[in-house]
């Protein structure tokens, strides 16, 4: 997938490198690139500045581009009265529990399908993928009742981290990336080391997952963002203001709240998934892209 | 060994043998039993979260839907539930509100960024730029993204920035979410911009796979840009194109927290009220899980409707 190879496209280089061609492409570039910057980075810019703004400013009209009188305070409310550091923790607990679980269960039932193949695997993978096929909404009650009484052991999950750890390891579409990495993996690597007399453990452990560093990136950063996103569902099974997440602590205070205070809590709440972008960008797109169109 | 007298033809392509398959024939039972044993044991742990978590809510959402749960007492009351919330009287409004956000999405947010990737992939400067503005949003929590529509892009005063372009352009401003003809456009434009960059790198990446011959083809054949498109790349790509339509609408009929942040719920006169939105208003403030879980089973044989068109449209073109 390179980037600037010479893979012909629509239209072909010599047109677009030279005269008329070469006007059309410099100036479409600078208007896309423009466009793009004020469609995209604008918002960004407007809810960065717009929280710093005074009450009063931001009913002005027409809106101003920068703040006049710049509000840091704003910031400072949105931390204090909200109890960001509480609600920013708790979400980075279930983030980062959510990917030890998904690492752990996960990984080690896509090696167990790719490479042990038990009896019965290809029905598991079929189900597990046929999940993909079930809207969320539609289990979003049952979900929950199964939450507040888990069949047989008939514990109450509400409140409790489980309850958003355990339903993000039934993932199929992690396992399928997982599985579709472990597949890449040669079999003679597999076979050398049975020879050697390693177990199953002993191999997923010091040759199969040391080989998929990128793939194991790729669903560690999607298990954050999951977590970081998800709205609804914390919002159900996580009620008490102690153990709510940053976007539901936002959603829930808002209806109180003056507005530019909402906004500088988004920004916060917003800044550490924009910073897990900017880092690991590429690992994200890559991992987009290979798990849709080999799929 | 017995790998190397394995012949090359006999493997399934694509599929090369396990090594524990490779293995001489003679392995005893026991060692088979063992390791199934053992591939079994790596797959407990993610088996029994779908177990939980995914297989059995399924069927016991069928099942809540035929049952009714009253102090702590469960009885099964046929199709009384589905009666109940087809005579609510939101339930047509919900649909035709998620159909019509569907519908404006697939025009938006389907099209939008298929012509946004074939542009992208035209440009030999600024890709990289270009692609993580375009997929920068998608990792925004969709409640901070909303906050800033909801405050500042839809203010229905001159002070919102939508109102503040449309007026230093002379056009007339709009209520937004107030307004309900706007409130779905408006919901549609800020979903579009939350979510569009995951289907743009998709198809950008599918456009990278085309063989550029293809393309001179066409052009030696005196075929302009858009015969090209309509020929060249959209042939190639419509495998992703079916995939992702398809995709869209499960994900765009399950509207739910734009309604939430964006039109508290309902919005002006019913018009932002979803599906999605009915199930949670049934399910957790109108303390009635059952009916909930039926408006759910419905939503799921809509799209398995929709699935099967899926299905029989890309079966007829292979």
């Amino acid at each position: 997938m390179a980037q600037d190879s010479g893979t012909r496209t629509l239209i072909s280089h010599s047109q677009l490198s030279r005269g008329r061609g070469k006007v059309i492409y410099w100036t479409l570039l600078v208007v896309v690139v423009a466009g793009f910057t004020l469609v995209f980075l604008g918002p960004l810019y407007w809810m960065v500045t717009g929280a710093l703004k005074s009450g009063q400013e931001i009913a002005q009209t027409p809106p101003s581009l920068f703040p006049k009188d710049p509000q840091p305070q704003n910031y400072i409310d949105a931390w204090n009265n909200l109890a960001l550091a509480k609600l920013l923790f708790n979400t980075f607990y279930y983030a980062i529990g959510a990917v030890l679980f998904q690492l752990v269960f996960d990984s080690a039932a896509a090696y167990s399908l790719s490479k042990l193949r038990p009896m019965f695997g290809n029905v598991i993978l079929a189900l597990m993928l046929g999940t993909l096929m079930i809207p969320a909404m539609v289990l979003i009650v049952p979900q929950y009742v199964t939450v507040l009484d888990l069949p047989i052991l008939h514990i109450n999950l509400l409140d409790s981290p489980f309850a958003i750890w355990l339903p993000m390891v039934a993932n199929a579409f992690n396992i399928f990336l997982l599985k579709r990495f472990f597949d890449s993996i040669p079999e003679e690597l597999m076979a050398a080391a049975l020879m050697d007399g390693a177990s199953s453990l002993r191999t997923l452990w010091s040759i199969i997952l040391p080989l998929s560093r990128p793939i194991l990136g790729v669903v560690s950063i999607f298990a954050v963002t999951a977590v970081w996103k998800d709205f609804l569902w914390p919002k159900l099974v996580m009620p008490s203001p102690e153990t709510r997440t940053v976007s539901v602590g936002i959603y829930t205070f808002a209806g109180g709240t003056p507005m530019n205070v909402v906004i500088a809590a988004s920004v916060i709440a917003a800044i550490p998934t924009v910073i897990i972008f900017l880092i690991f960008q590429r690992n994200i797109m890559s991992g987009l892209t290979t798990g849709s169109i080999k799929g | 060994m017995a790998i190397t007298t394995v012949p090359e033809t006999t493997r399934k392509p694509g599929r090369p043998p396990s090594p524990y398959s490779a293995r001489p024939q003679r392995t005893s039972l026991g060692r088979k039993v063992r390791d199934n044993l053992t591939g079994h044991a790596f797959l407990i742990g993610a088996v029994l979260c779908f177990v939980v978590f995914s297989w059995y809510p399924m069927v016991r959402g069928i099942i809540m839907s035929f049952q009714r749960t009253r102090r702590g007492e469960t009885t099964w009351v046929g199709w009384d539930n589905y009666s109940r919330i087809i005579a609510d009287p939101s339930f047509w409004t919900a649909w035709q509100n998620t159909f019509y956000f569907t519908a404006l999405a697939l025009v938006l947010g389907y099209a939008v960024p298929f012509f946004v990737a074939i542009l992208l992939n035209e440009f030999r400067h600024a890709k990289g730029y270009l692609r993580i503005l375009v997929y920068l949003p998608v990792m925004l929590p969709p409640a901070s993204a909303l906050f800033l529509f909801k405050f500042y892009a839809y203010d229905p005063s001159e002070a919102g920035l939508f109102n503040a372009i449309l007026k230093a352009l002379h056009l007339p401003t709009s209520q937004w979410m107030q307004s309900p003809e706007m409130t779905m456009p408006a919901m549609v434009v800020a979903s579009t911009w939350m979510n569009m960059g995951g289907a743009v790198l998709i198809y950008l990446a599918s456009l990278q796979n085309i063989p550029g011959e293809l393309y001179e083809a066409a052009e030696l054949d005196g075929a302009g840009i858009w015969r090209r498109i309509r020929h060249v790349t959209i042939p190639q790509t419509r495998l992703i194109l079916a995939l992702l339509a398809m995709l869209q609408i499960v994900a765009t009929m399950q509207l739910f927290i734009e309604p939430l942040i964006l039109a508290n719920g309902a919005g002006a006169e019913d018009s932002a009220t979803s599906v999605a939105y009915l199930i949670y208003q049934h399910g957790f403030f109108q303390n009635d899980l059952n009916g909930a879980a039926a408006l759910g089973v419905i939503m799921l044989v809509v799209l398995a409707g929709f699935s099967a068109v899926y299905v029989r449209l890309t079966a007829k073109q292979d």
